[in-house]
């Protein structure tokens, strides 16, 4: 369990709905040990960061499942940049079609994930780049 | 709380079904005991409702689709009904759906995504453009802004001159699964639940040809459920809806007969068809001995069906197209009334043309050269289906049991207690495909590596849609009359204040005014408040 310790906030932005994904990594995360915060749907960058920087997480994954990933990512890192928070890691998880993964990256985005991934691959991927 | 129906489904998949039943290697006539059914189109109409099945009707062909501008979507329309769709299902985006207007910050970047932007009703107009109203019937993928929406429907016949009387269609109008799984409501759960009342109210004496409520299982199955607490929570939430609208005043035998439901079929083939069968007598039985309902008409069970979903993979996509025909099989051996077969790329894009095509040739396909509808209800006296059948009755009485012991679907839902639970069944199915105890061909049997051709021609969304929206918004806001979208809003919040002033005659007015989605809205929060989710998992 070495996510013990480890603050991560998960966060649904936009208006997309698909919440299943970011409960079920929610509730995996929590398994192995971290301290897991939830946002709910529907939050906007700013609260989302907002939420990040008062809480002090060391991670934040966001769930997008609506195509929106590209502009939501970007808009949430430019964010956290500037309230200095740009240390806390940034994963994105949904739909996410391979082509897309390079721009992800480069907007700083430190992991991608699927629903192809099986669980243990994504918490043990945290593990490695929380660690 | 006792837990037994609802214990972890056992994912053997030798032995059990995806709900948890355990099924024997023969079911013999014993164990099916004696078979009772009674005829198809009799009452409680395990065999379907209609007595010569699709030998009278087809089920109805529907894709869902739509996406960027009401112009784009226009022109797939039209493709879709020249190429033999018999019906409209309207796939609206995100901020449609949540009630945000294009211009608005929490709009970015989704107008246009998931569905056709239609925030007013002249998008409305270019959207139906060339398609007669009177001889298309419209299915509206659309809670929490249904009834809007469905104000822009008639505003819109009203427009071309077809009388609100011919109009056929539906609207999903269920925001109760909306809480529970999809997440685009809106209020909270009381007032939308009257919202719905006053849609259905108006529909049932304005439309008559109308369906105003379409209860969902779909989305709760797709996010994780089983069959059996699709069909479970779909027919609790059923019976919630009876209860509000008796409490209306309403005349239940009425609602009854417009009432349709919408369910998922995944790829047990026999569970599904054993889900539908049992959901269909259980809804006719329910009715008739907790609500004296009488007429036929009224206690029949109508559904359509959406194949594919999360049952399809990213991973070799060609191979969904066998998943959706074997779930098509399953939807019409169940008596579906009317089908939407996803297309093999659902999983990772809007459809294409060409994939678009082969799922509405799925449909065409099985209904014109399997002959699987020939005769009615063609499983039916098969031991094992009859079997399976009872088994899921039971299993889906026992979970509305447990349901009602906890205080009622309403209650579980403000607690985020059926949320929570979706999520774990979420996590239980998605753990035993990681493991292999639930197989899935190209995921966990039969995996290799990607390959380039796998995906087939990419969809591209135009990079002008949002630009094109915004601008035809800017028009429209410039162009309508500012007095008259101000005094039909006001008479709107005047309404929503009292406890019973039905508000679709009103919203129709906005619509005709040319008020926009985002400000209907707006006015109706003043007045109701917006539902703050509880965060349980």
């Amino acid at each position: 369990m070495t996510l013990e310790k480890k603050r991560i906030l998960i966060a649904k932005p936009g208006l997309d709905g698909h919440d299943v994904g970011a409960k079920v990594i929610a509730l995996a995360l929590r398994d192995a040990g971290a301290e897991v915060i939830y946002t709910g749907l529907r939050r906007s960058p700013e609260q989302i960061v907002r939420i990040a920087v008062d809480e002090d997480v060391d991670m934040l994954g966001l769930s997008i499942l609506s195509g929106s990933h590209k502009e939501l990512a970007r808009s949430v890192i430019a964010q956290l940049h500037a309230e200095e928070a740009g240390d806390i890691k940034v994963f994105v998880g949904g739909t996410i079609p391979d082509e897309d993964f390079d721009n992800l990256r480069e907007a700083g985005v430190s992991g991608i994930f699927t629903s192809e991934m099986t669980i243990d691959s994504v918490i043990a991927e945290i593990e490695r780049q929380l660690s | 709380m006792n837990d037994t129906a609802t214990q972890k489904p056992a994912y053997n998949h030798l032995s059990h079904t995806p709900s948890g039943i355990e099924v024997p290697v023969i079911v013999t006539s014993e164990m099916a005991g004696k078979i009772d059914i009674g005829a198809p189109g009799q009452f409680p109409f395990t065999r379907g409702i209609f007595e010569n099945g699709y030998r009278g009707r087809l089920w109805t062909i529907r894709q869902y689709s739509g996406f960027g501008t009401a112009e784009s979507t226009n022109e797939r329309y039209r493709f879709l009904l020249d190429r033999g769709q018999t019906g409209l299902s309207v796939a609206l985006d995100l901020p449609t759906q949540c009630g945000y207007d294009p211009d608005d910050a929490m709009a970015m970047s989704e107008i246009g995504k998931v569905g056709v932007s239609l925030s007013n009703l002249a998008e409305a107009e270019i959207l139906f453009d060339q398609i007669d109203l009177s001889k298309i019937s419209t299915s509206f993928t659309i809670n929490g802004t249904a009834a809007i929406i469905y104000a822009m429907y008639l505003a819109v016949a009203d427009k071309k001159g077809v009388p609100r009387s011919q109009l056929t269609g539906t609207i999903q109008n269920d925001i109760l699964k909306e809480y529970v799984a999809r997440g685009t409501w809106i209020f909270p759960v009381r007032p939308s639940m009257r919202l719905i009342a006053d849609s259905v109210l108006y529909a049932n004496e304005q439309t008559p040809r109308f369906n105003p409520i379409s209860i969902a299982g779909a989305h709760v199955r797709d996010a994780g459920s089983t069959a059996a607490e699709e069909m479970a929570y779909t027919l609790a939430n059923g019976l919630a809806y009876v209860d509000e609208f008796k409490r209306r005043g309403g005349d239940i035998e009425k609602f009854a007969k417009r009432l349709s439901f919408f369910f998922y079929v995944h790829m047990d083939l026999f569970e599904e068809v054993a889900k539908f069968r049992a959901g269909r007598r259980m809804w006719a039985k329910m009715l008739s001995e907790r609500y004296g309902v009488k007429d036929e008409k009224a206690l029949q069970f109508r559904f359509g069906v959406v194949c594919g979903g999360s049952s399809l993979t990213a991973a070799q996509p060609m191979n969904n197209v066998v998943r959706v025909g074997i779930e098509t099989m399953a939807a019409v051996m169940g008596g579906a009334q009317s089908i939407f077969t996803c297309a093999f790329d659902e999983a990772y894009q809007i459809p294409t043309e060409t994939s678009a095509e082969i799922a509405l040739r799925t449909q065409q396909i099985v209904a014109e050269e399997s002959g699987v509808g020939r005769t009615v209800d063609p499983l039916g006296g098969s031991f094992y289906v009859e079997w399976l059948t009872d088994q899921m009755e039971e299993k889906i009485t026992q979970i509305m049991d447990e349901l009602d012991e906890y205080g009622g679907v309403v209650k579980a839902i403000e607690d985020g207690y059926l949320q929570a639970k979706v999520a774990e069944r979420a996590r239980e199915r998605k753990s035993a495909t990681d493991s292999g105890a639930r197989p899935v061909v190209g995921v966990n049997v039969g995996k290799r590596d990607k390959n380039e051709s796998d995906k087939g021609e990419m969809f591209s969304q135009d990079p002008e849609t949002v630009k094109q929206v915004l601008a035809k918004h800017e028009g429209i806001m410039a162009r309508r009359d500012q007095a008259a979208v101000d005094k039909a809003l006001e008479a709107l919040a005047k309404a929503a204040a009292t406890d019973t002033e039905n508000v679709m005659p009103h919203l129709v007015d906005c619509c005709h005014a040319y008020a926009t989605v985002g400000e209907m809205v707006a006015t109706l929060k003043k007045e109701w408040g917006e539902f703050q989710e509880p965060i349980r998992f």
